[in-house]
């Protein structure tokens, strides 16, 4: 036991030994997981919107002016021709354009019908198709004002059906996304600092040469690993901790469920991540090659977390794949606690496959760590 | 000269050398464009719903019918309280239930009009607002279908072209982000740690006597890399090209002219962070912790940057992965030139000229 907390002490002393490192593990996550929160947003707004009317009546203007009154579209430029607006798509100075045809209000008056044509740049397929729908909900509006005061009544038994749909939005009723993006953030730096710590430890020491050193003394290969997993996961607790607080302090995000049964979990996760970094550093040479691995393995975990993209959307094979993630249940469990209330009973599954998750990784380090150079 | 080269002989040697290393840095940014590329959309399809259906009648059993022939959603329950929801949300089994009212026929057809609630998780606002949109526009073409007798009048049919990428390809969105991010982090990562590697190992003190220039010293270092980046970004896009179908509307030289580019910008911040990272260990944290979440999150790679607050869109201006990702999808997917890119270029020339020199500048010839 002894020899346990005499490696933690040396662990401790070498990481806050280490002056330029502790802005890295300590300050730089917090501000990007303060900065970085705002970013991650799908919403689409501030369109950038051109218009080219080959009308010039009432009606088109009226068309443009609802438009401009929408919050999601910034009315920005009136072009003369289709050229010129199609010159300023490829420049990226606009993101949609609208023409509205000549005889525009003659052909709705007379034939009852009339053309638009829109011009979206759809390079981003999820953000053109919101534009898209954005776009239909002003023209039906538009749609349906100038039949009211075209048509002027109608008899009442020809009232079209209509089918009403109520959106109910739980958990967040007002699609705020910093409440969905700010725990999944928290859980990414969380889990960067520890692999990426515990990643290059060992491997440092080989590198170093102080490896052989530790060899030759009568510390057991589990008092080893122990000695060497304990710091990071006080740091990783530590550091959720700090995020928690900014998160319901700065962003105010609900804490519904109980703290404790996330503490529970985060343990437990934070343990097959520093297995993972442990399992890497034991498998490799320099501290360059695990690092490499790391960066590798991390950048796979967080694009197939579900956090940025949804995991249903993928194709089979992948999904299979996310169930190696440990990301992805830390990022459930985060929401399914925090903002759902969730208890140990919701989250079992997830709890189980971590557990395992962590035993098998560990069980992996302890084996690999060989006391031989 | 014949010390420089000889010089850059040995960083050969070195990267060679190290087998296990040379097959990281080739063989994993294949793997994760390959993986990346054909699985990560952010389109929302399949996804979990469960049915809580209070009339049962032929309108509503026709109305499921439509909404299990989408492939937007996949019912997985059919539920007959609202007690069920709150569980079956919390277990994350579901992401929406659509809960249609009682006598729903006889209301629609009498009162002409019938409601459905849409309760959806929006713990992911994102596939919240998505379902709801998607079913309300469902639910929408059937009451045109039961309509259709009724003659509309006065129509506006807007005719909508989408420009680039009409079949609205997410490949088209993810395959330059995956590859910025990719040369971004690799190249920074190659520099900045073979450079601290040489101090912490004491082997810069023998390169600082040695008669090479120091400035020779650190280009030495970095040409084999630019070399090494090279050779990925061929092989990324030759992957983008062939295995992604991604079309080059541009002139192709100009796209491996832009790419040695922001290469060379990347490796360059590398040499900064060696200059100011005295470790491996701190250099590999710098470039790491520092790069990959901005790189990812404030570049435009998944999120607009359009819609971002204003602030972040100033902060954006500062990644250099921002500004090429607009010229890779300008030359890839829209076909300008340089007449229409220069702005863009410009400022990555800036950026690495000013990488340059700091580190020039912060570059210490003697060793504390």
């Amino acid at each position: 036991m002894n020899i346990i907390r005499y490696i933690v002490q040396k662990e401790f002393r070498q990481i806050f030994r280490n002056k330029a490192m502790l802005p890295i593990i300590f300050v730089l996550p917090l501000v990007q997981l303060i900065i970085l929160s705002n970013a991650a947003t799908f919403e689409v707004k501030n369109i950038k919107f051109g218009y080219i009317d080959n009308d010039k009546t009432s009606f088109s203007r009226e068309l443009i002016e609802k438009f401009d009154a929408s919050t999601y579209f910034n009315v920005l430029t009136d072009f003369p021709s289709a050229k010129i607006a199609s010159s300023a798509m490829l420049k990226g100075k606009v993101d949609v354009v609208l023409e509205i045809p000549k005889y525009f209000e003659r052909n709705l008056v007379k034939d009852k019908k009339t053309d638009l044509s829109l011009t979206i740049n759809a390079i981003d397929g999820a953000t053109a198709g919101v534009e898209n729908v954005y776009i239909n909900q002003i023209v039906q509006q538009y749609n349906k004002k100038a039949q009211v005061e075209l048509m002027m009544g109608g008899n009442p038994e020809f009232r079209p059906q209509s089918i009403e749909t109520i959106p109910l939005f739980w958990y967040n009723e007002t699609l705020n996304y910093k409440t969905f993006m700010v725990p999944g953030i928290l859980v990414l730096l969380v889990t960067m600092i520890t692999l990426f710590l515990s990643g290059m430890n060992v491997v440092r020491e080989k590198e170093i040469g102080t490896l052989e050193q530790i060899n030759v003394t009568p510390i057991k290969k589990h008092h080893f690993i122990i000695g060497k997993l304990f710091p990071f996961l006080i740091l990783g607790i530590v550091l959720l901790t700090v995020g928690l607080i900014i998160a319901k302090l700065l962003f105010s995000i609900p804490i519904v469920g109980s703290i404790g049964l996330m503490y529970g979990y985060t343990v437990v996760y934070i343990l097959v991540i520093l297995g993972i970094g442990l399992f890497i550093s034991n498998y490799t040479d320099t501290q360059q090659q695990a690092m490499f691995i790391a960066w590798f393995f991390m950048v796979i975990f967080i694009l197939m977390s579900g956090l940025f993209t949804p995991i249903e959307s993928m194709p089979e094979w992948a999904q299979v794949l996310t169930e190696f993630n440990p990301i992805k249940y830390f990022v459930q469990v985060m929401r399914m606690v925090m903002l759902k209330g969730a208890g140990l009973s919701d989250i079992y599954p997830q709890f189980l496959k971590t557990l395992a998750y962590a035993l098998i990784m560990n069980g992996l380090a302890v084996m690999s760590y060989k006391k031989l150079t | 000269m014949k010390r420089f080269i000889g010089f850059i002989k040995k960083e050969f040697y070195h990267i060679f050398r190290d087998r296990r290393s040379l097959f990281i840095l080739f063989g994993m940014p294949i793997a994760q464009v390959l993986l990346f590329g054909f699985a990560i959309t952010n389109e929302i399809n399949n996804v979990d719903i469960a049915i809580l259906d209070h009339s049962k009648d032929a309108t509503t059993k026709e109305i499921i019918n439509k909404i299990a022939a989408s492939k937007y959603f996949s019912i997985k329950q059919f539920i007959d309280n609202e007690a069920t929801i709150e569980t079956a949300f919390k277990k994350g089994q579901i992401k929406a239930v659509l809960n249609f009212e009682k006598d729903f026929s006889k209301k629609l057809v009498i009162g002409k009009k019938a409601t459905i609630q849409i309760l959806t998780d929006a713990t992911d606002p994102n596939t919240a607002n998505t379902i709801s949109n998607y079913s309300s526009s469902i639910l929408k073409n059937y009451q045109q279908g039961i309509n259709k007798n009724i003659e509309l009048s006065y129509q506006i049919v807007p005719k909508t072209r989408l420009a680039y990428n009409p079949e609205l390809k997410s490949v088209f969105m993810f395959v330059p982000g995956v590859m910025t991010v990719i040369l971004m982090l690799v190249s920074a990562m190659m520099t900045s740690i073979s450079i601290t590697r040489e101090k912490e190992l004491g082997t810069m003190e023998i390169l600082l006597v040695s008669p090479l220039k120091p400035f020779l010293v650190i280009i030495g270092k970095v040409v084999p890399y630019i070399f090494l980046s090279v050779i990925n970004a061929v092989v990324i896009i030759v992957l983008s090209i062939f295995v992604f179908q991604m079309p080059v509307q541009g002139s192709m030289f100009l796209l491996g002219a832009e790419s040695i580019l922001f290469i060379i910008n990347a490796l360059s911040l590398g040499i900064l962070i060696s200059t100011i990272a005295a470790t491996q260990q701190t250099a590999m944290m710098v470039s790491l912790m520092g790069l990959m979440l901005p790189v990812i999150l404030l570049s435009g790679f998944i999120f607009p940057i359009s819609s971002m607050p204003v602030v972040l869109q100033v902060i954006s201006n500062i990644i250099p992965a921002k500004w090429f990702i607009i010229i890779l999808k300008g030359i890839m997917l829209k076909g300008v030139g340089l007449a229409y890119l220069w702005k863009e270029t410009l400022i990555l020339l800036v950026m690495t000229s000013f990488f340059i020199g700091l580190s020039v500048k912060k570059y210490k010839i003697r060793l504390e």
